[in-house]
């Protein structure tokens, strides 16, 4: 029995790689948007001051952390969301109607996602580097670790809205319409002491925050809240999406 | 012991009754016909059948196992292929068994044995290491099917297994059908709403229509049970001559259908020239006339009073959404 449930963990994570591997035009198009932030507005804007840039960080360095949480979390929310697409052209009948458990499923799928978007985020933290980012070498094991985070956070969160969403066109929509000016706000492109008081409110009810602070403050040794703070909040969102995820794709009807 | 079973199953949408407490037997070994147009509940008995949807009332149970309480143990039990393609095409053939035979929890060697088994049953052998988006409709379907039973299910349903295909692909899929069902003595529950389908691979069939089983027989004796021969024609006033007929102690039963009519009788060559006498008495012109064995269709509008031709129309697929896969 248990290891019937290992074995759909292991498809399903491993479907998610295959597919991944297969479908380069969309890790293109996943790695483009933050490559040009870093390359254009990164190297364009490097000599500017902006309070809460301390001594020392270019706006490059700054830039870089955000662009990595960037791209795992839009990498995650689609891997979470595609399976609307797999509804759409019945693929998901065909797992629902297997003898494993779905909560399996979700699992497998959210550890697929999260490993791709992971594999993502972390191309372009080599490509900072490539760049010149100063990355502090003792940082990046607990930076990887916000990385997960911030991966099945995301996932979980794109599980949740696809289990209750009819159509693939709703995704592009979120994206554009919620996710871009949460990124916005999530100091991945300024810094919170840079931001107006109203701004900085937003900023502080928005997820990404914390995804964003905890990632930079591990990686160029700079958190604008605090380590333990970004934790506690990731973990306990990660609990939420999560279980949400888990919870309405059980219920979901096909 | 049969080895579907179900009574009074019901399903309930918004108030509309898609399914209406029909009740179903099938036994080990049968390949089971269920015969419809689209809308008449098929799927929907599927589904349920299949644990994919809850049924409203009534039960269902496949190899003893209840379809509501014993989920894991019914799927463990049955392989399906679903009406629309349920197949990954990122991933090679050989991939989409392998990652089926896995859920399964088949042991590797069992694995390659049988998947290999599965791929020269349906002759995919030489395409199996490629990826399904280079697939034809019918190679996919081929695939599906090896698919539904590469685990060594009990009991496989296939719905609307040739939608779509052509054919020389459809009668393909037939003979795949056929030898699995003898080779591998799998229990087959097919739903069609081709009659030609239905009548050759077919144990036996039930109609059913707005949610409800008409008829459950072979479809020898569904034919018999109309009487052995059918007269049709077309004449002048088709439902007077219609009227006529129907008070003959010799005619069986009148259909109407197009501008003609469907006379049912016991040995038709000899009520054919009564036929044309009853209508030259009556002013009627008959136009064309002619006899034949009855077929499914016969026996589809003899006990809906509708033709299955007028009903089906071409299933909607939907479409393929643009932007990222």
């Amino acid at each position: 029995m248990i290891s019937l449930e290992l074995q759909a963990i292991y498809v399903m994570w491993m479907r998610q790689l295959k597919r991944f591997v297969r479908v380069r035009s969309r890790l293109i198009a996943n790695l483009v948007q933050p490559f040009f932030f870093l390359a254009f507005l990164g190297l364009g804007l490097r000599p500017i001051s902006l309070p809460g840039l301390v001594e020392g960080v270019s706006y490059l360095d700054f830039l870089a952390p955000g662009m990595v949480a960037m791209s795992i979390v839009f990498a995650s929310m689609f891997a979470g969301v595609s399976i609307i697409w797999d509804r759409q052209f019945g693929f998901l009948k065909e797992i629902l109607v297997a003898p494993v458990s779905r909560l399996s499923i979700v699992v497998g799928r959210t550890l697929g996602g999260a490993t791709v978007s992971i594999i993502q985020g972390l191309i372009i933290l080599a490509i900072s580097a490539l760049l010149g980012v100063r990355l502090s070498p003792a940082g990046l094991i607990p930076g990887i670790f916000f990385m997960i985070l911030a991966a099945f956070f995301s996932v979980g969160l794109g599980i949740a809205l696809a289990s209750r969403m009819e159509d693939p066109h709703g995704f592009s929509l979120i994206m554009n319409l919620i996710m871009m000016p949460a990124i916005f706000l999530s100091t991945a492109f300024f810094p919170l002491e840079s931001m107006a008081a109203w701004l900085r409110i937003l900023a502080y009810a928005n997820p990404l925050t914390y995804i964003v602070d905890g990632i930079r403050g591990c990686l160029i040794g700079r958190f604008s809240i605090s380590p333990l703070a970004d934790l506690a909040v990731l973990l306990s969102l990660c609990t939420i999406t999560m279980a949400a995820g888990a919870y309405l794709f059980s219920r979901s009807e096909v | 012991m049969a080895i579907i079973e179900a009574r009074g199953l019901t399903k309930v949408y918004d108030g509309l009754t898609a399914v209406d407490h029909i009740d179903l037997e099938v036994e080990e070994g049968e390949i089971f016909g269920f015969l419809g147009p689209n809308g008449a509940g098929k799927t929907t008995t599927i589904k349920m059948l299949t644990t994919l949807l809850r049924p409203s009332e009534g039960w269902a149970r496949i190899c003893g196992y209840d379809v509501v309480r014993q989920p894991d143990l019914v799927r463990r039990s049955i392989g399906v292929v679903f009406q629309e393609p349920a197949l990954d095409d990122q991933l090679t053939g050989r991939e989409n068994l392998d990652f089926h035979a896995r859920l399964y929890g088949l042991s590797r060697r069992e694995r390659e044995e049988r998947i290999e088994e599965v791929l020269r049953l349906v002759g995919l052998r030489d395409r199996a290491d490629e990826l399904v988006k280079s697939y034809s409709g019918g190679m996919r379907r081929r695939l599906e099917l090896a698919r539904g039973f590469v685990h060594r299910p009990k009991v496989l349903f296939l719905d609307e297994p040739t939608l779509g295909l052509d054919v020389q692909t459809r009668r393909a899929i037939w003979n795949y059908i056929m030898e699995l069902n003898r080779r591998e003595g799998i229990t087959i529950f097919l739903t069609t709403h081709y009659l030609e389908e239905a009548d050759k691979l077919s144990d036996r069939v039930a109609i059913i229509d707005r949610g409800k089983i008409l008829a459950v027989d072979s479809p020898r004796n569904l034919k018999d049970r109309i009487g052995s021969d059918v007269i049709s024609l077309t004449c002048s006033e088709p439902s007077r001559l219609g009227r006529i007929l129907e008070s003959a102690s010799w005619v069986r039963g009148v259909k109407h259908h197009g501008g003609g009519l469907s006379i049912y009788v016991e040995i038709g060559e000899e009520k054919i020239p009564e036929i044309i006498r009853m209508a030259e008495e009556n002013g009627i012109r008959i136009s064309s006339i002619t006899l034949r064995e009855p077929s499914l269709e016969d026996v589809y509008l003899s006990f809906t009073g509708r033709s299955i031709r007028e009903e089906a129309k071409p299933a909607m697929r939907h479409p393929r959404p643009r932007g990222w896969r």
